[in-house]
């Protein structure tokens, strides 16, 4: 869907210099949304969960990279769903179960999920993942809460504003006056609903260069998903498309 | 802390050195923050690159231990390049006393003072005093020139602090120790503050309280003290720890800062004539010299109608401790092994692993009878009869587990680091059998009270004469529940009898009889007040007839722009937000820094305005009084013959340390420090089975021993299990890899943890050799998980070695060897 009303978009901007890598997002998050534990190891790093998983919607980031100044820099980064413009997940989702909200967020429909992991590879970012029920679980921006007027949760409870809600152009045009030269996100796939504030090359900060939704999504998308729906059950054509646009399933492992 | 969490905004230099707010105190980062987007300097001093350093502008490393060797070699480079603030150190410290020349310092005695004794292992501290005029007055040369002068002495200490020693002790590169004495020596010009936060990274060290000391000696040089953005701040480990000093939890004070007393102090006069500052100084506050007030009142308090003149308001009820005795966290465990205990309550604490050399803690509950763990969730310490290398059968210890509801569950006031009370409400009922703490005192109390009733006992009376009023009674006398308002009240203090100020003509009426007292300046000696804590009083009182809480208020507004919210809860003493406050303006009560101005006097009225004053008299310069009014002579004591050790910082190295020599002087350690002598009680410098330096910190994501954050799985994911950071360089010579188990051991104990080898920990070069350094966490405990897989405490590996005026334990400093698993 082309966003209408791009005014009104929000958007979550995150801005990793004035992250200290407290994770009290990741807490907050798993409070609100009621996200079970993880059983997890100590894998040599303070990140924890390693990865996004289906109960956790959103993870710091821990990079060292090497710096002339001091032994090292410790960058700390926010991940979760990107809030694409341009949804992967939502283009290639047979089943209407990713959808886009009114302010902007790409929420989930549990009931409408078949379970079919199609927006597992049609993500640029990697985000979906399922839950136990096979259902789609990511970040929602918080929606149940916005709607409501309060804060993402994860924003609400971020001691340093690096993490920051509001309408989308004015978060940007407010991080450029504060001298973030580069808005991550600010055109990437028309626009992202989750933005980044750089002084420096986002890519320092392990951000993905270029992000595109694989051209075969797009293609199976507007050939093939509209021709399969009409004659096959959602599940059959997604599994269809699934072979045809990205070939078999493997399963991903969660930690 | 001198100030407050929100002030942190207001500093020009932020140096953060023995803590790691970034990880431990989140929401102080925010003010830190905010001070940066306007321009302030972050500066980080640690042995490890931690949160903080990420964000700081300037990192130094050093060597854990040598704290006060970095910051004596900044007052060296302070005086030597002129930096201090002369009109704030003539006029406001004890810069230009004369000290008896008796003294003698480390640089003339090879590292001790004048008046050690060895055998004891303690000082006489006669020479350590000020030549004093006839009148009684400290003898003063305002020109700091008298080579007997404080300031000249000070000098003379520190010019041993050279660059080049500093480095050689502290391993920190040249040019990073010379980056953070420029940046911070810059704040030295009355337009320019910078603060300092510390924790417990500053503190538990054999010498934590003098690297404090060194610090409130930078900070007055500089005249950074008072001021907004300025001050010296202990960032508190816990959200009502603050609270837990003012109401006197530790053996040596009662609440409000009173000293306990002391055997040799039969009664009350004795008590007061004791413990009461005296200066001949007029211009000096003195503020001390009420403790005959606070200290009756205190009584009144207690005792209430028992308490009368004849019987000394009950002074001889209250416990003394012998004369010279210690009775801290390791004497008592101490004690305790040696089998001096029969039972123990460990309420709200788990002390299997948070004592240091818990080994020895472990051991020495198998000696009681009986032990009574209060806490939310059963822990390593209700379990110690079956933890790892127990035989429950060989212990004879009966635990009793008292289950107490979580601060979310009742209501009261907390005091958070910025001296700030703020009341909290009850969210929600305690669950099962769980009780409020109060209650479960009161339980107990009328119990305790019932048997000696019953049965006499040795000395009943400090207990059956307890004024116990909170509340509606039973059949048999029993309060039924605790009414928190009311202890409150009893804390802040009341009026027993209509009480006169006579020395009006005719006397005015000052408080009516069962009114609310309604500041400290009204208490009373002769026990017609009573007050709980005399720094709380205040807290709560009568306006327009009504009593108003003033924990409990909520007001946003902040008048001065300065982030003080003197509306918002109340903050002790009077709502006073920045204290020695009277130092933030110049003689005349003009603003150092008129951009920052937390106070100034206006002429004309006669009154102060901003925050509230540190005592309403006018500014020195106009007849008024000198600043420090907590202190005898009304200024801040440069020279400070206080402590056990010295009066002024001198680095010593830990107990347990890499070097053979202090390349300061010949005394390696603080020679004031008790050493126990236990087989359990093992030490090991210079030891090549300990080679590493080793220390303990907190993550965000636990609290303390992990007790209650273990226990909530949300925070386990995120840090499931006891971990050892280390250098790749150190890495490489053990041949371990990051992410791999390994075994963390010292002279007292071992430890499992995963090693993370990064470049946040790099190897120091110390005297030419190198030192590698590694750190643990201490938040974890073999009970839970119940699977093992957090491991156990990191407090196994530390020393029960105190600070020689504290006693807090050196968990910062110590040797450890890390092998693999």
């Amino acid at each position: 869907m082309a966003n209408d009303n791009s005014t009104n978009r929000k958007a979550i901007l995150v801005t990793p210099e004035a992250c200290i890598g407290c994770r009290a997002c990741q807490v907050a998050c798993k409070s609100w949304n009621q996200l079970p534990s993880i059983s997890t190891k100590n894998n040599g790093t303070y990140q924890n969960p390693p990865d996004l998983a289906s109960a956790a919607f959103n993870i710091i980031q821990y990079n060292e990279v090497p710096s002339q100044e001091n032994p090292v820099r410790w960058l700390f980064v926010s991940r979760r769903c990107m809030h694409c413009e341009e949804a992967g997940c939502m283009t290639i989702c047979p089943s209407g179960a990713l959808y886009r909200t009114a302010e902007g967020a790409v929420a989930y429909d549990r009931d409408k999920c078949i379970g079919c992991k199609l927006c597992v590879t049609a993500c640029p970012f990697d985000v979906p993942r399922y839950d136990a029920d096979n259902k789609v679980t990511k970040c929602h921006l918080c929606t149940d809460r916005i709607v409501a007027g309060m804060l993402p949760a994860c924003v609400k409870t971020c001691p340093t504003s690096a993490l920051k809600f509001g309408d989308r152009d004015e978060l940007i045009s407010n991080a450029k006056k504060e001298g973030y030269t580069t808005i991550y996100g600010e055109k990437d796939l028309s626009g992202l609903g989750s933005i980044y504030a750089f002084k420096e090359e986002p890519k320092l900060y392990g951000m993905k260069e270029n992000p595109a939704i694989p051209s075969s999504v797009v293609f199976w998308h507007t050939y093939l998903k509209p021709l399969s729906l009409i004659g096959l059950g959602g599940v059959v054509a997604a599994a269809a498309i699934h072979y045809l646009a990205i070939g078999p399933h493997k399963e991903k492992e969660e930690v | 802390m001198t100030n407050h969490w929100i002030d942190l905004k207001n500093a020009d230099v932020i140096l953060v050195m023995g803590s790691n707010p970034a990880s431990n105190h989140p929401i102080s980062m925010k003010w830190i923050m905010r001070a940066r987007e306007k321009g302030a300097k972050l500066v980080c001093v640690d042995p490890r690159f931690t949160q903080t350093a990420a964000k700081a502008d300037l990192y130094a490393p050093l060597r854990s231990g040598t704290d006060i060797a970095f910051l004596g070699g900044m007052i060296n480079y302070i005086l030597e390049k002129d930096l201090y603030f002369k009109e704030y150190v003539v006029n406001y410290t004890n810069a230009a006393f004369l000290v008896n020349p008796d003294y003698k310092g480390p640089a003339d005695l090879d590292g001790l003072f004048s008046g050690f004794n060895a055998e004891k292992k303690n000082y006489d501290k006669k020479s350590w005093s000020f030549q004093l005029e006839e009148s009684g007055v400290a003898m003063k040369d305002p020109t700091l020139q008298d080579p007997n002068c404080v300031f000249q002495l000070l000098k003379k200490h520190y010019s041993r602090y050279t660059v080049e020693k500093v480095v050689d002790i502290t391993g920190t590169p040249e040019d990073k120790l010379l980056a953070v004495y420029e940046i911070f020596g810059s704040t030295g010009k009355p337009d320019r503050v910078g603060t300092e936060c510390y924790a417990m990274g500053w503190t538990q060290h054999t010498v934590g309280t003098q690297n404090i000391r060194a610090m409130t000696i930078i900070q007055v040089l500089l005249g950074n003290m008072g001021m907004a953005g300025g001050g010296i701040n202990a960032m508190r480990g816990e959200a009502n720890v603050q609270g837990s000093t003012d109401y006197g939890l530790l053996f040596h004070i009662l609440p409000g800062y009173n000293p306990t007393p002391v055997a040799s102090q039969p009664d009350l006069a004795t008590y007061i004539d004791k413990n009461t500052p005296k200066t001949k100084e007029p211009r000096s506050v003195n503020w001390w010299s009420n403790r005959n007030k606070y200290i009756t009142s205190y009584l009144k308090a207690i005792y209430g109608e028992a308490a009368t003149k004849d019987n000394d308001f009950g002074y001889s009820w209250l416990p003394k401790i012998d004369v010279g005795q210690n009775a801290s966290w390791l004497m008592i465990f101490d004690k305790m092994f040696k089998g001096d205990f029969e039972g123990f309550f460990a309420w709200g604490q788990n002390p299997a692993c948070s004592g240091a050399n818990s080994n020895k803690t472990r051991q020495a509950m198998t000696k009681l009878k009986w032990l009574v763990n209060v806490n939310l969730f059963d822990n390593e310490t209700g379990s110690f009869w079956r933890g790892p290398g127990m035989n429950p059968k060989d212990i004879q210890t009966e635990v009793f587990m008292l289950p107490c509801c979580s601060s979310m569950e009742k209501q009261g006031s907390i005091a958070n680091s910025g001296r700030m009370a703020q009341w909290r409400y009850k969210a929600v009922d305690p669950i099962g059998q769980s009780m409020p703490d109060a209650e479960i005192i009161n339980e107990l109390y009328f119990k305790v009270k019932e048997l000696y009733k019953k049965e006499g006992g040795a000395y009943p009376d400090p207990i059956v004469n307890l004024s116990w009023e909170y509340g509606d009674c039973d059949a048999a006398g029993k309060v039924k529940h605790l009414d928190i308002p009311t202890v409150a009240k009893e804390i802040n203090g009341t009026f027993l009898e209509d009480v006169y100020d006579k020395t009006a003509t005719p006397p005015k009426l000052i408080g009516k009889k069962g009114d609310l007292v309604t500041s400290f300046p009204s208490l009373q000696a002769d026990g017609s007040t009573s007050c709980g804590n005399w720094i709380y009083c205040n807290s709560y009182i009568l306006k327009d007839g009504k009593e108003v809480n003033m924990m409990a208020r909520r007001g946003k507004d902040d008048p001065t722009g300065l982030g003080l919210y003197p509306g918002w809860a109340w903050a002790w003493p009077v709502n006073r937000r920045i204290i020695y406050n009277r130092a933030s303006v110049d003689p005349q009560g003009q603003p150092w820094d008129p951009k920052r101005p937390i106070l100034k006097w206006d002429a004309e009225k006669k009154a102060w305005a901003g925050d509230v004053p540190d005592g309403p008299a006018p500014p020195m310069g106009t007849d008024g009084k000198f600043p420090f009014i907590m202190k005898p002579d009304g200024v801040a004591s440069i020279f400070g013959p206080g402590l056990v050790e010295g009066p002024f910082p001198e680095h010593y190295e830990a107990l347990e340390c890499p070097v053979e020599v202090n390349a300061m002087s010949k005394q390696r350690i603080n020679p004031t420090i008790k050493i126990f002598g236990d087989k359990m009680d093992a030490f090991f410098s210079c030891d090549a089975r300990y080679p590493f330096v080793g220390t303990t910190y907190r993550v965000s994501e636990h609290w303390q021993t992990g007790c209650m954050t273990r226990h909530c799985s949300w925070l386990l994911e995120m840090q499931p299990q006891n971990f050892v950071e280390l250098s790749f360089e150190l890495a490489k010579d053990l041949k371990l890899s990051n992410g791999e188990t390994v075994i963390v051991s010292s002279g007292r104990g071992e430890v499992k943890a995963v090693a993370l080898v990064s470049e946040r920990f790099k190897p120091f070069k110390i005297s030419n050799t190198t030192v590698h350094q590694v750190g643990l966490p201490w938040h974890f405990g073999w009970q839970f998980p119940e699977d093992g897989s957090g491991y156990d405490s990191a407090n196994l590996l530390t020393p029960n070695v105190g600070d020689a005026n504290t006693m807090i334990p050196e968990s910062k400093a110590f040797m450890v060897n890390v092998r693999k698993a």
